[in-house]
């Protein structure tokens, strides 16, 4: 009882140093199970250590970190079974294909099926045509679903996501956000890297804002949006974006549309 | 977590191992050159080398093996360090596995990849006349002390694969290793060299090991250079998984 209602994640007073360089200061936050987190910080502000320490691959110098009821420095194992990490860089085996990169994962967290479990994530992805193909022929936006569907295997409860959609292109991020989504919707909670506003407002119940070290504020986006001055009201003349004309030149499908040119008449 | 280190060892020995098989170009460069080497040695220089009444060929294929074994470990270090680059190790090791599986399938796949690499360089030595009347034990025991040396070499290899930051750097390291034999008795007798380097010759480890291989191939007794081969393939061994498991450790805290 207590477990299911304890947060997911629960980070106090966390301290890492490199050598001189003191990366987390005293990062405190608590994720609740179910839930989208956002930590949200510029280059070099700590996120990737913070997520480095919640999945056992780095030891904090202090503060403590539970995962899903498990301590991350004493209970390490217990935290691997419960956790799943999709780094900074796509972390898929290029010279496996992509079913071949599933089931090798399913074999290592020795599940029965291999085979029909990744003939099942291929098809949830969208990688069924592609999934006898070596991963090196895959574009971004294809290589990014092969390593969210690696990490989804054996259903961890909690998925840390480092900087899931840098480098991809626009339409490959609209994808990777509807994968996290489906995630969250499914009950799984999970801890989001990112250094771009939009996707955390996007995404994110929670957002914390990783600066120098420290968790500076952690709030719902209404609550953070509160921090300024009320909103004046001014009437401004909505102009298409950029990215709304690229989706809707190309398609948020991918699927080919009729060629437009851009005409003064 | 050990109850599944057998297990997951041999799931990711399936992975180098297809990872080779995909590529079979790092077994056939890891053996043209000894290959290469070989042709140059017997065909070339060999005539002039007096090596007292022996074929030149049955002479230095011990010393041959041994290149084959340096050069083939460069792989390993590769194959890690692409491991450590891409990002997959770190997945591995975040995930409920036996960790330090990772490694020893790395190993593994060295020690395999190695011993195909020996044999398609004995295959071509046979072509070229190399001759022995040695039995199946004394083979056996060749195999024995090539397996040794392979894992010698290849925890060192493990070092740079795990701390190299450019992939010049993990393969750079082999190099030297590859050079010691020409400073042995692999190719020509030790008692023609200058004092110095006869002295260096004669006491380094490739020396001892190539007059057991040769001893043994040439159904000679092979007296105390067996122990001094095994001794040396065991320390370096030793000391490299030493250094190996403390550059391991470090990299998982």
């Amino acid at each position: 009882m207590t477990t299911q209602q304890a947060p997911a994640i629960q980070v106090q007073g966390l301290e890492k140093s490199y050598k001189e360089l003191q990366v987390l200061r005293g990062v405190d936050f608590d994720v609740a199970r179910g839930s989208i987190f956002a930590l949200l910080g510029s280059n070099g502000a700590g996120k990737t250590t913070v997520v480095k320490i919640l999945s056992t691959l780095l030891k904090a110098d202090t503060g403590t970190a539970r995962v899903h009821g498990f301590d991350v420095a004493t209970q390490a194992a217990d935290v691997r079974e419960s956790i799943s990490l999709t780094g900074q860089f796509a972390a898929v085996d290029e010279i496996l294909s992509g079913r071949e990169n599933l089931v090798l994962v399913a074999r290592l967290r020795h599940l029965k099926n291999p085979g029909k479990i990744a003939d099942d994530l291929l098809a949830r992805f969208s990688l069924t045509d592609a999934g006898g193909r070596k991963a090196s022929t895959y574009s971004g936006g294809m290589r990014r679903r092969l390593d969210i569907a690696m990490s989804l295997i054996g259903d961890p409860p909690v998925i840390f996501l480092d900087e899931p959609t840098t480098g991809l292109d626009p339409q490959a991020r609209i994808e990777v956000w509807q994968a996290i989504k489906e995630l969250a919707r499914r009950g799984t909670t999970v801890l989001l890297t990112t250094q771009y506003l939009d996707e955390a407002e996007h995404l994110a119940d929670r957002i914390a804002i990783l600066h120098q070290g420290r968790i500076i504020v952690n709030g719902t986006l209404t609550e953070l949006k509160q921090l300024l001055p009320p909103a004046k009201v001014e009437y401004v003349e909505k102009q298409p974006t950029l990215e709304d004309v690229f989706l809707t030149l190309v398609g948020t499908d991918g699927a080919a549309q009729k060629p437009h040119t851009a005409t003064n008449n | 977590m050990t109850k599944h280190f057998v297990g997951d060892t041999a799931t990711l020995l399936g992975r180098s191992l297809r990872h080779i098989a995909r590529s079979p170009d790092t077994i056939i460069t890891t053996a043209i050159m000894p290959i290469a080497m070989m042709l140059m040695f017997v065909y070339v220089f060999g005539g002039a080398i007096n090596v007292g009444g022996a074929s030149y060929v049955n002479y230095m294929l011990p010393g041959i093996l041994l290149i084959t074994v340096a050069s083939g470990i460069a792989y390993t270090a590769f194959r890690l360090f692409m491991d450590m680059k891409g990002g997959i190790f770190e997945r591995f090791q975040s995930m409920p596995i036996a960790r330090s599986s990772v490694l020893w399938a790395h190993v593994l796949t060295s020690l395999i990849a190695n011993l195909i690499s020996l044999v398609v360089v004995v295959l071509v030595a046979l072509l070229m006349g190399f001759r022995s009347p040695a039995g199946v034990s004394a083979w056996l025991s060749v195999a024995g002390i090539l397996i040794l040396f392979t894992l010698a070499l290849t925890w060192i290899a493990v070092i740079p694969g795990l701390t190299a930051t450019t992939m010049e750097g993990a393969s750079a390291f082999s190099y030297p290793l590859i050079f010691l034999p020409f400073l042995s008795s692999a190719f020509v007798p030790t008692d023609t060299m200058p004092g110095p380097l006869r002295a260096f010759a004669e006491h380094q480890p490739v020396t001892s090991i190539v007059n057991a291989i040769r001893d043994l191939f040439t159904e000679q007794p092979v007296g105390t250079d067996i122990w001094i081969a095994l001794g040396w393939c065991v320390g370096i061994l030793a000391v490299a998984y030493a250094f190996a498991m403390n550059a391991y450790r470090r990299k998982i805290s």
